[in-house]
């Protein structure tokens, strides 16, 4: 099973990177940008694991090492079934 | 007294903290490897800037799995004194022995010059060699020494005195622009509450002897010794 797991800043805190890619695509021209944020994407081949255990085991990795908590949130989903 | 320095894949101020620690104040210090279990009976542990794990994941993120680094962390909460430089700074905050996290600097610039700091605090171990308000003249050297907490977290370690350097010009007043790398509170050393933990983005050992233009960093070692040595439990 391959799981996708994205990690970015929580709302509350500034992503001076967005930012300075949202300046980015307003000086192109894309004057839509409203807002920008940058995050991190980890993918997670998993071995002879059920969904269920997937839905324990991945928030667990996520919490403890791939976000830190104080500043990151994070969102995964299931890209590839056994 | 004896001192531990941490040498974690990527540390890079190691050898110059051991040679002030060794050849200037002149006291007895030996490298603890990250693989080890062992603390070999020191007094203090300091844990070294550089970039532990090229920086992976987020700056300390990984260093704090090591094997050592669980000894490390015992020794801290029996009560032990882990002083955390720049990158050891990061690891402390990751480990969780320090509140908040580090965010690239304001502008997203690595930062390497002479900066100002103001001993805000000089009741605590690795100050009280100083005075409060004192203004030592330091160098950082770092991308991310941008510190953040949530709002409550800024409202405890004021309150508990934790705040024990902030970022000011050469005259101690504490500027938006002093803040060069935009810390909350302009914040570039925190201990935990019960004092025996501190982190700081500064380097005070590029800052311990003339030939290098400046010895204000001295104060932190001389400080830790005074405490550990007035306790009478640690030889010189």
């Amino acid at each position: 099973m391959k799981v996708r797991i994205l990690v970015s800043f929580k709302d509350s805190v500034l992503d001076p990177q967005g930012q300075t890619v949202k300046n980015a695509l307003h000086t192109l021209g894309y004057r839509s940008v409203k807002e920008a944020r940058q995050g991190k994407v980890f993918e997670l081949e998993l071995d002879k694991i059920s969904e269920e255990e997937a839905r324990k085991l991945v928030p667990e990795i996520a919490h403890k090492v791939l976000a830190n908590p104080i500043i990151e949130k994070y969102t995964w989903q299931i890209i590839q079934d056994e | 007294m004896k001192f531990g320095i941490v040498m974690l894949p990527g540390s890079n101020c190691d050898h110059d903290t051991f040679h002030v620690l060794k050849n200037v104040i002149g006291r007895d210090t030996v490298f603890l490897w990250h693989k080890d279990h062992d603390l070999q009976g020191v007094d203090a542990v300091v844990l070294p800037g550089g970039f532990s794990y090229g920086d992976y994941l987020r700056s300390g993120a990984i260093a704090r799995f090591s094997p050592l680094m669980q000894e490390v962390k015992a020794f801290a909460r029996r009560g032990g004194h882990v002083l955390g430089i720049c990158n050891g700074f990061q690891i402390l905050l990751e480990l969780g022995l320090l509140p908040g996290a580090m965010l690239r600097n304001k502008d997203l610039k690595f930062l390497c010059q002479f900066v100002h700091v103001r001993i805000e605090n000089d009741r605590t171990d690795f100050t009280r060699a100083g005075k409060k308000g004192q203004v030592l003249r330091i160098p950082i050297a770092h991308f991310d020494g941008n510190y953040y907490a949530p709002d409550k977290v800024i409202e405890d370690i004021r309150a508990n005195k934790q705040i024990v350097f902030r970022y000011c010009d050469a005259d101690g007043k504490v500027t938006d622009e002093a803040n060069v790398n935009g810390s909350m509170d302009g914040i570039a050393g925190l201990m935990n509450a019960r004092g025996n933990v501190m982190g700081l983005m500064p380097h005070p050992e590029r800052a311990s002897e003339a030939l290098l233009g400046s010895e204000d960093g001295q104060v932190i070692f001389r400080s830790l010794i005074e405490v550990l040595e007035h306790k009478g439990r640690i030889a010189r």
